[in-house]
């Protein structure tokens, strides 16, 4: 491990570390994507995801000195919103005809 | 300062994320998505982000999430029920997780070497106007392409969602 | 000289008869047929006398090449005929007595259904007979031995709706193709060994190679090429397809059965002349199985009751004492009897066709009788066909058969004497056949003022009865032919065959006097016996049979030969084929390979849609999990 900058209350804020809170957020929206069972919910995971795909975006930006990825971010933040407007749709649909939320009882496309 | 705010704002964030995943009622999960958002929202103006800060905050944060509130309560499907989950998933699945950032993390230090540290205003170029230009000059055909997203977005909803004329 | 019209026109005939012959009449059949037999005789006799063999002259071959057939590394074999001596033997042969059989045949089959078929495969017949005898290499020759074995089969099974006739017809397909394996077999060593196919080539080659040194390679080919003669020449142990072969229509049984296609193994030991007197033990060999033969054969014709059967055995024998005159070295003294035999034993089957004829169907000897009154002609003829074939001088059996007695007592006195014996059974057992057929009183079931259908028996042809009325003689169109042959086989013993093959064979050796009279004496003994035997006293061969039961038994059922076939060879191979070949290799291997990969898609495909198990969950995971290890994979490898 390299060592690091001065690690003090008053000092810079290390780079690594917004990487670092990245694939924390990122971690756990993996684990709510696999480990939940209400529909909606994994879905507010996939946007946890994203949001921390989005924190990489900014910090990367940052440090190259150039705003690009706050275009990126600004352009997922928008496919975002538009997939969950669509997803939720869905999620109404899915409801009106299987009359669940459970995302185990929506299999019938199985072998 | 910026070490105390970061530690402070990510530590929301972490909290309400982990917040996310262990409620049961889907309204504490999507509250505290928006507690993550708005912590987010925050971490970027600390990197300079100001347009994406507050783009987060009305959008994400205000739209999205709203839209998410108004589908859970239309639904009201209530607590999850619990299930009988395996040994080896309960057990096994937290533990993981840990290896995973933990490989995660290694591999960001391992290829980023540590340079100069963030500090709060150190980055300019994330006004309304800088990025309102490279939108429309360099990136204009993406933006065209995400307004044509939209649209097509707008009318699935709509013929998705609407009730069945009997 | 376009030889190759010889063989052309009669295959012109099979093709207009065979393609258009359903819509032409009778008259319009009969002369496509007769017609291009008659002008196929014609050009033999344009080609060979502008050749001058009839004038002394044809000392060498006379070569046509056409094109080549197949060019193989040093393999060269073309499409060509040749003309010598010998295949001038055979084609006035051929065209000649095939002829006069085609024209007998168009008053014989004239009731009957199929005719154009039957015009059209007999054509089909010459045609290929024509190009065994004019082709100059081996492969031609094959290709005419394959085509006239179709052809027989054709034929014999030409009434195809009776069941016995058609497993005649498989029976010599199916033995001739055990001959013919030994003969592909000789065609391959042949090639091997020297390197062409091409008759004077090979032929030159063999003279002047020392007889030490290649004495193994001539056996064996000599062997192997007799393999093949015995089976389309029916001597032993492939001859039990002939007397089956009856079951033909008549005309066939006379052209094929007896004149022409049982010669063509005579025709290629005598071709490949030089490969057997390269190899003693081979032509000792085609002696011995030829006296054998001629011997078995004469012992079962004593008995036979079926007046064809009678003669089909007769023609096994001739053909075996063809086949001593072959294997005794004295191969023009072999050749002889082709021609005098064609005469008489082609007019012994069309005069016994005219008898069935004439009975409406009737072969069995026991229902004949009498009949020299109401069918002269044939019995005249039929009478003259019997002396020739008994060797009576100076009529033509006696001439050639006296030619090979003289080669086989050179050769080996002991089978002198055999061949003796055999001819006093021979004169006795077709005297036999003409007394009972023609003398005495009518045993038949015919009205004899007026007749009805009489239906035929197993194992006789299926000629049918056609109504008219009494036991009358033959239309002109039958009977010409016969008095035609007549004439030859009283006559035919002039025509010096031995000293026109001499440039070929070399001079043919005189034999003592005293083996003339013998076997003249044994022959007049054997019509005498007959004749006490069947008119003076019928009783006497009653009593022998039933005194010698046991004998008479077995003559009487061939030596049983048949069955002991079928239970040797026949059975075995059918049984294993079905247990072996059809149930185990082609059910379960072959099918199970077949069925079996069908089997493992289908498990695979099983196996694999276990994956699709309908939660998206289980999807999500796999793709964690395989995100993960392309992460660790670039993390190790330091870039992608």
């Amino acid at each position: 491990m390299p060592p690091m900058p001065q690690l003090s209350l008053s000092g810079v804020v290390p780079f690594n570390w917004y990487l670092i809170l990245s694939v924390i957020l990122f971690a756990l929206g993996v684990a709510g994507f696999l480990f939940r069972r209400n529909i909606i919910t994994v879905f507010m995971s996939i946007e946890l995801m994203l949001n921390a795909v989005n924190l990489t975006f900014i910090a990367f930006s940052y440090k190259m000195g150039q705003n690009d990825g706050h275009i990126f971010s600004f352009f997922v933040m928008v496919v975002a919103a538009a997939e969950a407007a669509v997803g939720l749709a869905i999620i109404l649909t899915v409801f009106k005809n299987r009359q669940t939320l459970e995302i185990d009882e929506v299999s019938s496309l199985n072998n | 300062m910026d070490v105390i705010l970061f530690l402070l704002f990510a530590g929301v964030a972490v909290i309400c994320a982990i917040n996310l995943v262990l409620q049961t009622h889907p309204i504490s999960s999507a509250l505290s998505l928006v507690g993550v958002m708005g912590a987010l929202a925050l971490i970027y103006l600390q990197l300079g982000g100001e347009f994406i800060a507050m783009a987060q905050l009305i959008v994400y944060a205000g739209a999205v999430m709203v839209l998410f509130v108004f589908v859970i309560m239309l639904l009201n499907e209530g607590k999850e029920r619990k299930m009988q989950r395996k040994l080896w998933v309960r057990w096994g699945g937290p533990p993981l997780l840990f290896v995973f950032v933990a490989i995660m993390a290694t591999v960001v230090e391992h290829f980023l070497p540590p340079s100069e540290g963030v500090t709060f205003g150190a980055f300019t170029k994330g006004t309304a106007e800088a990025i309102g230009t490279k939108l429309f000059t360099v990136y204009l055909l993406p933006f065209e392409v995400t307004s044509v997203l939209i649209l097509i977005a707008i009318v699935g909803a709509i013929v998705l969602a609407r009730k069945e004329i009997d | 000289m376009q030889l190759w019209l010889i063989p052309i026109l009669p295959l012109a005939g099979f093709i207009l008869n065979g393609v258009f012959g359903r819509k032409l009449s009778k008259a319009v059949i009969n002369t496509i047929a007769v017609g291009s037999v008659l002008l196929s005789f014609l050009w033999v006799l344009k080609t060979l006398s502008a050749l001058g063999a009839f004038s002394g002259g044809l000392e060498q071959t006379y070569k046509e090449q056409y094109f080549s057939w197949i060019q193989s590394g040093a393999l060269n074999i073309g499409v060509d005929f040749a003309v010598d001596r010998l295949t001038a033997v055979w084609l006035m042969v051929v065209t000649g007595v095939g002829l006069l059989i085609h024209i007998y045949a168009t008053g014989y089959m004239a009731h009957e259904g199929g005719y154009y078929r039957f015009f059209a495969y007999l054509n089909l017949f010459m045609f290929f007979m024509l190009v065994l005898v004019l082709g100059a290499n081996f492969l031609l020759l094959f290709v005419g031995w394959e085509g006239v074995g179709l052809c027989s089969y054709l034929l014999i099974g030409f009434y195809f709706l009776e069941k016995f006739a058609t497993d005649a017809g498989n029976k010599a397909f199916i033995v001739n193709r055990i001959g013919d394996f030994g003969f592909v077999l000789a065609i391959f060593l042949i090639g091997n060994h020297f390197k062409t196919l091409d008759f004077t080539t090979v032929m030159e080659q063999v003279k002047t190679m020392p007889i030490e040194s290649s004495i193994g390679w001539m056996t064996a080919i000599g062997l192997l090429l007799l393999v093949g003669a015995t089976g389309k020449s029916a001597q032993i142990p492939l001859y039990v397809w002939l007397p089956d072969a009856m079951a033909g229509p008549t005309p066939v049984s006379a052209l094929i059965h007896a004149a022409t296609m049982v010669t063509a193994g005579i025709y290629m030991i005598a071709r490949s002349a030089q490969i057997y007197l390269h190899s003693s033990m081979a032509l000792d060999l085609v002696a011995i199985i030829g006296i054998a033969t001629a011997f078995v054969a004469a012992t079962i014709g004593l008995c036979q009751t079926d007046i064809k059967k009678v003669f089909a055995y007769s023609t096994v024998s001739q053909l075996g004492y063809m086949f001593v005159g072959l294997g005794t070295g004295a191969f023009s003294a072999g050749v002889f009897p082709v021609m005098t035999h064609a005469f008489f034993k082609a007019l012994l089957f069309l005069g016994a066709g005219s008898v069935i004829h004439a009975l409406s169907g009737e072969q069995e000897l026991s229902k004949m009788g009498g009949l020299r009154k109401k069918i002269p002609i044939t019995f005249i003829t039929l009478m003259c066909a019997g002396v020739a074939i008994a060797g009576v001088p100076p009529f033509s059996g006696f001439h050639s058969k006296d030619a090979i007695l003289a080669a086989a007592y050179e050769h080996a006195p002991w089978m002198y004497w055999v061949g003796v014996f055999t001819a006093g059974m021979t004169a006795f057992y077709v005297f036999r056949a003409l007394f009972l057929c023609f003398f005495g009183e009518y045993r038949g079931d015919l009205d004899t003022s007026h007749g009805h259908d009489a239906h035929g028996h197993d194992a006789h042809d299926a000629h049918g009865g056609h109504g008219h009325s009494g036991i009358h003689e033959s239309p002109a169109v039958m009977w010409i032919p016969l008095a035609i042959l007549a004439l030859l086989s009283l006559g035919g013993g002039y025509i010096d065959i031995p000293k026109y093959l001499a440039p070929m064979f070399g001079d043919p050796h005189e034999g003592e006097a005293w083996l003339m009279y013998v076997s003249v004496a044994s022959g007049l003994a054997g019509i005498g016996i007959a004749a006490w035997f069947y008119l003076l006293s019928p009783a006497v061969p009653e009593a022998l049979a039933r005194g010698f039961a046991t004998p008479y038994r077995w003559l009487l059922n061939k030596y049983f030969v048949d069955e002991f076939y079928d239970s040797t060879v026949v059975n075995p191979m059918i049984d294993g084929s079905r247990v072996f070949l059809w149930k185990v290799a082609d059910v379960r291997i072959i099918d199970g390979a077949v069925n079996g990969a069908g089997t493992v898609a289908r498990a695979t495909g099983s196996l694999l849609r276990l994956a699709q198990s309908g939660y998206i969950r289980n999807y999500a995971a796999w793709v964690v999990g395989g995100s993960i290890l392309v992460i660790a994979y670039m993390g190790l490898r330091g870039s992608f």
